[in-house]
């Protein structure tokens, strides 16, 4: 697992990929030519950047015709989602203590 | 689901607590009673006071007080200093206290671990990982 965390975190680190994942999360299916439309930088530099989503998991792309579709794929941030919750867990801990003392404290 | 992938990462934990604020309050600011539930520390209550929280795995924070309202917020700085890029752990801890009809509302925000900044996001994943890793050793040993 620890590689598969690396490879998400290092990919979603870069904003200009980010933005795009952000993009299709929010607008669902779209094309290279509908993304670079949106983005701030040129089409190889959005093709670029999607390659390293969909080696991370993180898009999807489906050919139809002499266009190809990408998707976001929420199942690969798993890890990140995991990550946080073990980091919750800590703070749930730390608050069970915290009440044990709580009562354990005078007024 | 998107907001893994926002500037900031935050984790929010909150639970109402049979308690009054001020009572909490002593909790969360004297050295003595954050040691029972937190790490040995030498808090200060004061806005700029740098202070260490130390782990019983030997794990050392950096923290300095960024604001204190007495009975209603706490605000620090919680980082994790290492020599190894991947270790390093930027966040602030932000503890705000709301009275309830039955006690208090106690709410605690973690965030940081802006992911544009080069090493932060898995940095801070990793100081985590370490640190719960360093937690469950410690845990296991104590049962």
């Amino acid at each position: 697992m620890p590689n598969a965390h690396d490879v998400l975190f290092k990919t979603l680190a870069d904003p200009t990929r980010r933005a795009i994942f952000e993009r299709l999360c929010r607008d669902g299916e779209q094309t290279v030519a509908a993304l670079t439309a949106r983005a701030k930088v040129s089409q190889p530099a959005v093709s670029k950047h999607l390659a390293a989503l969909k080696q991370a998991g993180l898009v999807r792309d489906r050919h139809e015709g002499r266009q190809t579709h990408y998707s976001a794929q929420l199942r690969a941030l798993a890890p990140l989602l995991d990550w946080t919750r073990r980091l919750a867990g800590f703070w749930e801990n730390r608050f069970d203590d915290l009440e044990d003392l709580l009562r354990r404290m005078d007024q | 689901m998107t907001k893994a992938a926002t500037d900031t990462l935050s984790v929010v934990v909150e639970r109402d607590i049979p308690f009054p604020a001020e009572k909490i309050w002593r909790a969360l600011t004297q050295p003595h009673l954050i040691e029972e539930w937190l790490m040995k520390n030498d808090f200060k209550p004061v806005v700029g006071h740098s202070f260490n929280l130390r782990g019983e795995w030997g794990g050392v924070l950096d923290c300095e007080v960024l604001a204190v309202e007495p009975n209603k917020s706490l605000s620090y700085t919680w980082n994790h200093t290492h020599e190894d890029p991947a270790y390093n752990l930027q966040s602030v801890v932000t503890f705000t206290l709301t009275p309830t009809g039955r006690g208090t509302h106690l709410r605690m925000e973690q965030s940081g671990f802006a992911p544009t900044q080069r090493q932060a996001y898995g940095g801070a994943r990793a100081g985590w990982e370490n640190m719960f890793a360093k937690l469950e050793e410690v845990l296991a040993k104590t049962e």
